[in-house]
């Protein structure tokens, strides 16, 4: 095993999460996305760890943390679209024109 | 490295059809016009990370995604297609923007710039890693790694006392 082939992948599966963030309009979609770019990245932290071989594993230990730092995400995200569908009866993100000069 | 080499090794195989299934599933997510659809094909690609984590050696970060995203995540995007009442495909409200090539070319762009990049700094180098136990993860994350954790804890919390606030309804009305 290379290290290229799983950062590559990672690489892939990341713009393929840019594209679904830029081109979807509901926000839960949005959200999907992002959770797309979270697990490319998690897949590059390991990847690396496995590659540097540390004795303190630095790239496991970060892969959990933005494990966390993603389950927190999409909690208050899902949360605040929940709260922009019942104050306005869609969770579409251009349709969200309120703070727009 | 050739790529007759590269194909050669078992594992390689392995890694090439968890990838395949991986990249299509990621493709289901962001072009299907059934919202479910999309939550749940996110399961086929968080588990095929996961597999990944199994071939690096990480099996705690494995279990640790399956749990948390497939678990919990997923459930949690589930419940909030229902609340949104997002559209599933029947009906005929764009989930997409209409132009679509611009992201797709961003998209693009942004993975031959990273593909490139990393192609060129680490070409054929090999991973050398062995398996890292779940015990071992357990002692760093309560010595060295201690306070990041107690930080993250921190975050956890206030996302919980968050979400409660946001999703409450609001006593005066």
């Amino acid at each position: 095993m290379i290290v290229n082939q799983f950062l590559v992948l990672g690489a892939l599966l990341f713009s393929i999460g840019v594209y679904g963030v830029l081109v979807r309009r509901n926000a839960v979609l949005v959200l999907l996305s992002i959770e797309l770019m979270l697990a490319a990245v998690n897949i590059n932290l390991v990847a690396f760890g496995a590659y540097v071989d540390d004795a303190v594993a630095a790239g496991q230990v970060f892969a959990l943390f933005v494990i966390t730092v993603a389950a927190a995400e999409v909690g208050i995200g899902l949360a605040i679209v929940v709260l922009i569908f019942r104050n306005r009866s869609s969770a579409n993100v251009d349709e969200l024109d309120l703070m727009k000069w | 490295m050739a790529f007759s080499d590269w194909i050669t090794d078992a594992r390689n195989i392995v890694f090439l059809v968890i990838a395949l299934t991986m990249v299509g599933g990621a493709l289901v997510v962001v072009t299907t016009r059934n919202v479910v659809h999309s939550a749940l094909t996110l399961v086929v690609v968080l588990g095929g990370s996961a597999a990944l984590f199994l071939m690096l050696g990480a099996e705690f970060v494995a279990w640790a995604v399956i749990l948390v995203y497939v678990g919990a995540v997923v459930v949690l995007f589930l419940f909030g297609i229902m609340i949104t009442r997002a559209p599933i495909g029947r009906d005929s409200v764009r989930l997409d923007h209409e132009r679509r090539w611009p992201p797709a070319l961003i998209a693009l762009s942004v993975f031959v710039v990273m593909a490139w990049s990393t192609t060129l700094a680490f070409g054929s180098e090999q991973i050398s890693g062995g398996v890292i136990r779940t015990d071992a993860i357990g002692d760093l994350l309560f010595s060295r790694y201690v306070i990041p954790f107690e930080a993250v804890s921190f975050v956890l919390l206030a996302a919980l006392i968050g979400g409660i606030v946001l999703a409450r309804k609001d006593p005066d009305r």
